[in-house]
């Protein structure tokens, strides 16, 4: 906006970002390792091998470090939308808060509870309850996921909710729709079960340096067996939902679809660039300058729409418009947005006045174009351009690197069953340096979505220079850096620790 | 059921949830009395063990609370947060260190050492309780904030937020009224006393037991001190009313007192809470008790909770908008007020406070499974012997 602190913007996006990014470190490998210990303990329960207890304890180790330091990276997030998105908080409250209370309720006290037992009840409750309160753990991480990805989901597809005038906020109409969207779903799902590819990575990259080192031979190849049973059965699910939330996305955000492919002219038969690399002025040029690509014939129409003829829009056919198949440029839904606002003043206006029929009349003008309402907020159409080039990448990477790892589970878990796992040096070696790029694939993934979305913080309705809290940009700087110091600092203090207890191995006698 | 009736459920699961905070605040006072009480490294691993098992449930009852907070009053959750950004980011991270301590304490290669560690601990008992409990303050003396929702149709320049904070220390500016200071000490010296309940009740160690009793003494006394003058100051100043058929907010003499006088059931169980909390200290002192954590932590919440509905029930704004540069009186004055959050002009819509209330129906199974796991795993006191015998130690 025309005088507005865009450093304003920027610092607070950069302090989400910071944020959201470090807790996102440490949240899947909770997600999935948590599924792992409890089929670990299961194993245990039914063998009555103390084998699978040393296994299941180890592991449990490694996700005490890293739960302690999700917990710590994620209080700040639930407050943050307050601090630094106040309008949001007001605007969508009605609807985002509900997830986020009942995410509380559900789930972190189910999780916070039977962490207790799992850690310290070993030798006070019985095998069972013990047992119980780890599967109970994994399924508590899990639901908090499920709330807080419902309410990611609805911010990128806004359903099950009406924009109250009076109230002048949204306000939610059915707690079903966006529970069960299918963005909702398909994030879910998505999420969770790469969470779980990245937890099976670990295991293996771990247990492979124990092989590499001959220690803990027997433990480092029964965690792989189990590891990579667990990582191939969710890559699969992780491949589909992605597929169907590509879809999904081509469906509900189409620009967000055309920045993720570099797409900016609409056409039927549109390939996919399966690789390629842009010039270092393409976002600013705001053109496609592909130095090299490698495409694949009519892929992208049939990844978006099921059908290789199928016409995809491009970036070009948003901003500037395509009236052959339908689509009105940013300028045009600049202008309805700004019709939207201002009759929604008018009306708020009449209203004060006791103006019942010019009321009624700009809320008629006001409901026509409410959903270009956030439209309005912007100067220009190439605002609502996302940056192309961070999208494209972090989409292949995560694509590329998610095949990588489906193969290496189908290898590990061969050679598991088969009993060949000894003497592979270089496999081992692969699998040690898998562990930090699954975490850079998980990283991608959130790029995709997060940075692909920009500049909406809900879909079409309000953009970030209109959610953003009346603040300095000097003190959201001052705790940008506050965080950005503290966890680093923690993350390094986690690291060290966890190498240290990787080092030190399996107990057979205390030891946590 | 009718709006109205919704908003003051939702105000009471609310203010339940902050009064079980305070009482949970045992653990961020004990970590305080870290050094007061353990003059060993033994004895201070047995106090971080103690309050290493619950500390999670302080932490998600204040995300709990957050995100509860937010559903049914989202215009408080923008308000508030958006605009005192400084008290609640001070807050935060003293909740964000805390998380890690416990876990990374005495861990090998822990890269800050243990002494930071427990610094982190007694950084959070000390900001988390005076902070919370000062900021609790302003809802009975006012923050200098305004709203108007107008703000996000201006499309002529300048900022879109519906909410804007007076003054640049962003909430910090409440610690210069004493009144809101008095609780925050307030909060500060029972979670102390609390703390100090807690380790008579929960571990087995002779020289704990000893200088905690002392601890129970010299805090419980301050607690008064500062708990009474605030509670004096309150009932004694004027409140902030609301007509009920206007909206307007103005102040009316006394009116926290009169809100207990209209609400003889609040004021009821107010009172207990308090002797309540005077008797659990009391048995501890006097009897060598050890269940005074009990009676104590009952009557905390009793007292929070009914402090809370004081605040916000009878047609009162729980969180005022004043601004005392202003000249007390005038027109700008009066129209600052108008901005004030009351149940009714900040909750959400029928349909989320309905579908949310159907919701809360889980919190008595939630309560339920947390006692049977509490149970399981603390039938009997931490001492040295289980400490060296646990796998899992702080």
């Amino acid at each position: 906006m025309i005088g507005f602190d865009t450093s304003l913007i920027e610092w607070s996006r950069a302090q989400f970002a910071l944020t959201a990014m470090f807790h996102w470190l440490f949240v899947p490998l909770t997600l999935g390792i948590t599924f792992l210990i409890a089929i670990m303990e299961t194993l245990y329960v039914r063998t009555g091998n103390p084998e699978w207890k040393r296994i299941t304890k180890f592991w449990m180790t490694i996700f005490g470090i890293n739960f302690a330091i999700g917990v710590a990276t994620g209080i700040i997030l639930e407050f943050e939308f307050g601090t630094n998105w106040s309008n949001y908080s007001w605007f969508v409250g009605d609807i985002f808060g509900a997830p986020l209370a009942v995410e509380g309720i559900m789930a972190f006290f189910m999780e916070s509870t039977f962490i207790a037992i799992m850690f310290f009840g070993w030798n006070k409750v019985s095998k069972g309850f013990h047992l119980t309160s780890t599967w109970l753990t994994a399924i508590g991480a899990n639901l908090s996921a499920l709330w807080i990805l419902v309410a990611n989901a609805w911010m990128q597809n806004p359903v099950g909710m009406q924009f109250n005038p009076d109230t002048a906020r949204n306000e939610m109409v059915s707690f079903w729709e966006v529970l069960f969207s299918p963005t909702a779903i398909n994030k879910f799902l998505h999420t969770v079960t790469s969470s779980y590819m990245l937890a099976a990575i670990v295991v293996i990259g771990i247990s492979s340096w124990f092989l590499m080192k001959k220690r803990d031979i027997l433990f480092a190849k029964r965690s792989i067996v189990v590891a990579s049973a667990f990582g191939l059965l969710f890559a699969v699910i992780t491949i589909t939902t992605g597929d169907s939330s590509a879809r999904e996305m081509a469906k509900v955000q189409p620009v967000k679809f055309a920045a993720m492919e570099n797409h900016y002219h609409g056409q039927a038969f549109a390939p996919l660039v399966a690789f390629g690399a842009m010039t270092p002025d393409a976002d600013t040029a705001k053109k496609q300058n592909f130095i090299f690509k490698f495409e694949i014939p009519s892929m992208l129409s049939y990844m978006a729409f099921a059908s290789p003829s199928a016409y995809v829009p491009g970036i070009y056919d948003f901003t500037y418009g395509n009236q052959e198949h339908g689509i009105p440029s940013f300028t045009e839904r600049m202008e309805k947005g700004k019709l939207a606002i201002q009759s929604l003043a008018s009306y708020k206006e009449a209203q004060k006045n006791g103006n019942d029929s010019l009321a009624q009349a700009t809320l008629s003008v006001f409901r026509d174009n409410y959903q270009h309402f956030g439209y309005g907020y912007a100067n220009a159409p190439e605002d609502f351009i996302p940056p192309v080039k961070l999208t494209f990448y972090s989409f292949r990477i995560m694509v590329f690197l998610g095949g990588f790892f489906l193969l290496l589970f189908i290898y590990f878990f061969w050679m598991g069953i088969k009993n060949k796992l000894e003497g592979k040096r270089w496999l081992y070696i692969t699998a040690i340096f898998s562990i930090p790029l699954v975490y850079l694939t998980s990283q991608a993934g959130w790029i995709v979505a997060e940075v692909g979305r920009q500049p909406w913080v809900i879909q079409d309705l309000m953009p970030t220079m209109a959610a953003v809290s009346k603040i300095e940009a000097s003190s959201v700087q001052i705790t940008f850096w506050l965080f950005a110091i503290t966890f680093t600092a923690l993350l390094i203090a986690e690291l060290k620790i966890m190498f240290g207890q990787i080092r030190k191995g399996p107990q057979n006698e205390g030891g946590h | 059921m009718t709006l109205e009736t919704l908003q003051q459920y939702w105000w009471i699961v609310v203010s339940l949830l902050a009064a079980i905070l305070v009482f949970l605040m045992f653990v961020q006072g004990g970590q305080t009395l870290l050094y007061t009480v353990g003059k060993t490294e033994i004895e201070r691993k047995l106090i971080v063990n103690a309050l290493g098992r619950k500390w999670e449930f302080t932490f998600t009852t204040l995300v709990t609370f957050g995100g509860a907070f937010f559903a049914s009053f989202p215009l408080f959750y923008s308000t508030s947060f958006g605009g005192a950004y400084w008290v609640w980011m001070a807050i935060l991270f003293a909740f964000v260190i805390q998380a890690v301590s416990y876990e990374y304490r005495t861990k090998p290669n822990n890269f800050l050492g243990q002494k930071t560690y427990e610094m982190f601990l007694l950084l959070n008992g000390l900001l988390g309780t005076v902070l919370i409990g000062t900021a609790v303050g302003t809802f009975f003396t006012g923050s200098a904030f305004s709203v108007d929702k107008t703000n996000l149709l201006n499309l002529t320049g300048g900022s879109n937020a519906i909410s804007a904070w007076e003054g640049p220390a962003h909430g910090l500016e409440a610690v210069l009224n004493f009144t809101n200071v008095a609780l925050g000490l307030a909060v500060f010296f029972l979670s102390r006393v609390l703390g100090s309940l807690y380790f008579i009740n929960n571990i087995e160690h002779n020289e704990i037991m000893k200088r905690a009793n002392k601890q129970l003494l010299i805090n419980s006394v301050a607690f008064l001190v500062f708990f009474l003058y605030f509670l004096v100051v309150v009932l004694l100043k004027d409140g902030f009313a609301v007509d009920p058929t206007t909206g307007v907010v103005s102040l009316e003499p006394y009116k926290y007192m009169n809100n207990f006088l209209a609400m003889p059931l609040v004021l009821v169980l107010f009172l207990a809470g308090v002797v309540l909390v005077l008797a659990g200290i009391g048995i501890t002192w006097l009897k060598d008790s050890r269940k005074g954590i009990w009676y104590a932590g009952l009557g905390t919440v009793l007292a929070v909770w009914m402090l809370f509905l004081n605040a916000g029930f009878n047609n009162t704004a729980y969180y005022p908008a004043l601004d005392t540069s202003l000249t007390a009186g005038s027109a700008e004055w009066t129209a600052f007020m108008q901005s004030s959050l009351t149940i009714r002009n900040s909750s959400s819509s029928h349909y989320t406070l309905t579908a949310m209330s159907y919701v809360s129906l889980l919190v008595p199974f939630v309560l339920a499974y947390i006692w049977y796991a509490w149970k399981a795993i603390n039938n009997k006191r931490i001492d040295e012997k289980e400490l060296q015998d646990e796998h899992h130690s702080y």
